[in-house]
């Protein structure tokens, strides 16, 4: 059913307000993904939905009823492996992207061969010693890549203390930085899109800025 | 002096493990970065903090 649009079609849908060099960018580039939950599956489906042409997904994790509440997953994907079902919805937006999926844990013995050669690394994990590993193993091991990661997008407070900000020299960070899971309180839909929109739109901020240098 | 997310602290010759944890960090859930190099967590407990260090701590909090 999908095939029912040409790849021609497709790209000639991409917004003609932007100039040709920016679909061109995005269509040539390479971003990896690291943990499919809220952040990651709603970070990939405005990706896809941006024409990035080339995307990494890894996850270790099966889909759970209570990720529904946030995660771009749905009933029928129930028990299935994240980066199965997250595949599944990412090409019914578009067929021709280039994906790569893995379903593994991340450890830093696998970072370097998981994240080698991807210029642009999403931290979209849910655990901070998870996240906090991740950046570590990617900045230290990893010297092209630059990570763009979420930090602190729990409950339903005023989502203008979500932010972008550039932490260190290769790594960004979106987030209130504050609220915490592990204090009790719980992941809603609305900041955990609004902070996968920050990371989403720093990853394509990143790669295009090749255009004004 | 040191500066630690861009404030002055006296902490040169401290050791920059024992630091944090004083600081009340968990270093399991930090990215630390000297003078602009990102410090492998197993690095930490053997580096001496100098003057004019400059030292960024990013400290994640759960949830994504």
């Amino acid at each position: 059913m999908e095939n029912i649009i040409s790849k021609e079609e497709l790209d000639r849908a991409f917004d003609a307000r932007f100039p040709s060099e920016v679909a061109e960018i995005l269509r040539s580039s390479k971003v990896a993904i690291a943990g499919l939950g809220g952040l990651g599956s709603n970070i990939a489906v405005m990706l896809v939905r941006s024409g990035i042409g080339h995307l990494k997904l890894i996850d270790f994790d099966v889909v759970d009823v209570t990720n529904l509440n946030r995660q771009m997953y749905s009933i029928k994907h129930l028990g299935k492996p994240k980066t199965e079902a997250l595949l599944e919805i990412l090409k019914g937006i578009n067929p021709y992207i280039t994906y790569e999926t893995v379903q593994i844990k991340v450890t830093p013995d696998n970072v370097e061969e998981l994240f080698k050669d991807f210029p642009i690394v999403c931290e979209a994990f849910d655990k901070p010693d998870q996240k906090a590993m991740l950046v570590r193993e990617v900045l230290t091991r990893c010297p092209l890549a630059t990570v763009v990661s979420g930090n602190g997008m729990a409950g339903y407070a005023d989502t203008n203390s979500i932010i972008t900000k550039r932490q260190m020299s290769r790594f960004y960070v979106c987030g209130d930085g504050n609220t915490d899971v592990g204090n009790g309180i719980g992941l809603m839909a609305p900041r955990v899109a609004v902070c996968a929109g920050h990371q989403a739109n720093k990853v394509i901020q990143l790669l295009l800025n090749k255009l004004n240098t | 002096m040191v500066q630690i997310n861009g404030e002055s602290k006296d902490a040169a010759n401290k050791n920059l493990y024992q630091y944090l944890v004083d600081e009340g960090f968990d270093i399991s859930r930090v990215v630390v970065e000297l003078n602009l190099e990102i410090i492998p967590a197993e690095d930490l407990k053997n580096i001496t903090i100098k003057d004019n260090d400059s030292i960024e701590v990013l400290r994640f909090v759960g949830g994504g």
